[in-house]
């Protein structure tokens, strides 16, 4: 095929004396016009992530320098107790948090798809939460898990003065006052996400499995939710890359604690970074927070590819 | 197999009349097809008849069965989308037993009805398949297997052929006849094509602005149409309307003029059949291929043909026959000529008009007269 296309295109070339200016630059303006937003994300995502590697492997402390130590700063990060803890919040966070966004979100988009009367407003209500920023979010939320002040004084304050609630202030559940936060925050747009997937389901599929005899949970299940597969996918990996690189919401909310049990990764780099001077460690632990990103994003890359392939192929 | 009675039905979306009374009489193992402009309401009805639109008013019997608040999944009813709505996450083996494993039968049994199902519809080959991977005539296929395993009391078409392309079409509607002789349920078949629904249906219902116009034997509806609506919709080229008015020709027989090239009238004797019009001004009906080159020997073998001259417009060659256009006064009428004996452009022919199949509306109620 390409041998016939240059063929074509040399026997034309021949009869003509060449493109003119004008189609020249008509061909290379998709370049011009591309050229300065690939050239910024080469920059600011491949040479500095490199650079951040080799940060990582160098002796910086409160600035950089270039001494190559190794793997030593990977090392020292893996051996200090509040990383290891850090890291683990990470996986069990992003855990719960993404089933748990994707689970009531699906749930509130199937309730919505049932037509319900004032439809737009109920999506409003339940996207809202995404247009409050999460510092906001994480110090509103503070203030609702304080004992002092929070849910546990106004249900005390109505007649029930045994009632505890204080979530955030335990260190063995403050781990979960965040997770429900992360949850209440972004299942409305996964709940916006889903709606929309419902929304493009070709309404004959569900005439046809009404006519078939389906039960409402089995066209769910066997029709409607199989059909919207792909948007389960990317609503997760949505979530993980928001979970990865919480920061503000743990900021605002337990500032890492109680004691170091919610500290995350994005606050630990900011501290060994900002706070410490430790640059060289500090990078290492941006290197892992990459990895971790990568262990999802690099096979997901590789499914999106591979559908493509597959339906092509298909036509 | 059962029968399908439609009575006085009707359907408002809020203020909007969509259907306007509708009685339909199917017997049980008829072909019925509705057929009908978009828009016309033929799409909602069949919604209605399947239960997936609910009813303003009137009812709907399947059998001796009131089905007009049954579910429809209870109403026994198998029917075959435009879009074909094959479930595309699904091989074409789970969407064909989508519907009886839903209904809880036993898995030998399925085996069973797929089976039979696939060999009639010569699918075999595809069951492991996705839709997805399926071209557009087997998706159809599919489809009808889908309606068919269940065994249902009524089939309902939603034009099933419409997303085909030219000569599929005309083979699957073949094959849907002969599938419709084999199995013999009672069908309802939906579409906007009235050559689909001449050549499969026994009776053609006709809708337009949600009432149904004529409901009868696809050739009465051809040859005897109800009103200008029917003439018109049904037959391609349509048939020609020419105002006319009633008079007596020379030989004091009825018949009527029509204005023909310039200022000139021309008397056509009427049918033989046709008498006691009592208004005077009528709109002529006359389909194009009852129009051709005159020849003393056709009007020898054939009385009733009548005599015009015309000019002729324009001509389009299909092949298999010619299409002409003459200018008779203000109007253009179209003519299927046989190609040998095609007029030219420009020149002005002297036309036959077989009256014996001609007909009169009124022009003010464009009813048949």
């Amino acid at each position: 095929m390409s041998s016939i296309d240059t063929d074509v295109g040399r026997r034309t070339g021949q009869a003509n004396p060449g493109p003119s200016w004008r189609e020249r630059l008509t061909k290379a303006l998709p370049i011009f016009v591309l050229v300065p937003s690939l050239a910024a994300s080469f920059v600011y995502i491949f040479v500095f992530t490199s650079w951040t590697l080799y940060i990582s492997l160098s002796n910086s402390s409160l600035l950089p320098s270039y001494g190559f130590v190794g793997l030593d700063n990977y090392a020292s990060l893996w051996s200090n107790r509040r990383w290891n803890i850090a890291y683990s919040n990470l996986f069990f966070f992003s855990a719960f948090y993404i089933v748990g966004a994707m689970a009531i979100g699906l749930a509130l988009a199937i309730l919505i798809d049932q037509r319900v009367r004032g439809e737009a407003m109920w999506r409003t209500i339940f996207l809202y939460p995404l247009a409050v920023s999460f510092i906001v979010t994480g110090t509103v939320w503070s203030w609702l898990y304080n004992p002092v002040d929070g849910i546990q004084m106004l249900v005390r304050s109505l007649g029930w003065t045994n009632f505890n609630f204080a979530l955030a202030s335990d260190r063995n559940t403050a781990i979960y006052a965040i997770i429900i936060t992360g949850i209440w925050q972004s299942s409305g747009f996964a709940m916006a996400l889903f709606l929309a997937g419902l929304r493009s389901v070709d309404q004959d599929l569900i005439k046809a499995a009404q006519i078939d005899g389906a039960s409402t949970f089995r066209t769910y299940r066997k029709v409607i939710l199989p059909v919207i597969a792909p948007i389960f996918l990317a609503v997760a990996v949505i979530q993980i890359q928001f979970a990865i690189k919480t920061f503000d919401l743990v900021a605002a909310l337990t500032r890492g604690g109680p004691g170091i049990s919610t500290t995350f990764p994005a606050i630990y780099v900011y501290d060994l970074m900002f706070q410490r001077g430790q640059i060289g460690e500090g990078a290492a632990a941006a290197m892992m927070m990459l990895a971790a990103l990568a262990v999802v994003l690099v096979p997901y890359s590789f499914y999106v590819v591979w559908r493509h392939r597959k339906e092509s192929r298909h036509g | 197999m059962s029968s399908l009675t439609i009575r006085n039905l009707r359907k408002s979306f809020g203020a909007v009349e969509v259907l306007k009374g509708i009685n339909i009489e199917a017997q049980a193992g008829e072909f019925i097809a509705l057929v009908g402009p978009s828009g016309c309401g033929k799409s909602t009805l069949l919604a209605m008849i399947a239960g997936l639109e609910t009813v303003s008013e009137g009812e709907i019997r399947i059998g001796d069965r009131l089905v007009n608040s049954v579910a429809p999944k209870d109403r026994d009813i198998a029917m075959v989308f435009q879009s074909y709505a094959l479930y595309p996450t699904m091989t074409v083996r789970e969407n064909i037993t989508f519907g009886m494993e839903s209904r809880g039968v036993p898995k030998p049994q399925r085996d069973e009805a797929v089976k039979r199902v696939s060999a009639l519809l010569q699918i075999e080959p595809l069951l492991g398949r996705k839709p997805g991977q399926l071209s557009g005539g087997q998706r159809q296929r599919v489809a009808m297997g889908r309606a068919l395993v269940r065994d249902p009391k009524l089939f309902l078409f939603d034009e099933p052929l419409s997303n085909l392309d030219a000569k599929l079409r005309v083979d699957m509607r073949t094959e849907i006849k002969k599938l419709h002789h084999r199995v013999g349920k009672t069908t309802v078949y939906v579409t906007h094509d009235q050559v689909e629904a001449m050549t499969l249906a026994s009776r053609i219902a006709v809708m337009h602005q949600g009432q149904v116009q004529q409901f009868d034997e696809p050739q009465t509806v051809y040859d005897r149409p109800a009103n200008m609506f029917v003439a018109g919709f049904m037959g391609s080229p349509a048939m020609n309307f020419i105002p006319a008015e009633v008079g007596t020709d020379t030989d004091g027989k009825p018949a009527v003029s029509i204005k023909t090239a310039g200022a000139s009238t021309t008397m056509l004797a009427l049918h033989e059949g046709v008498s006691g019009i009592s208004t005077r001004n009528v709109i002529l009906g006359v389909r194009p291929e009852h129009i051709f080159r005159y020849s003393p020997e056709l009007k020898a073998a054939k009385p009733s043909i009548a005599k015009v001259d015309a000019p002729v417009e324009m001509v389009e060659p299909t092949g298999a026959e010619t299409i002409g256009f003459m200018r008779f006064g203000d109007l253009e009428v179209v003519g299927r000529f046989d190609p040998d004996e095609a007029p030219r452009m420009g020149e002005t022919i002297t036309l036959g008009i077989d009256m014996s199949h001609a007909c009169l509306f009124d022009p003010i109620t464009k009813k048949l007269l």
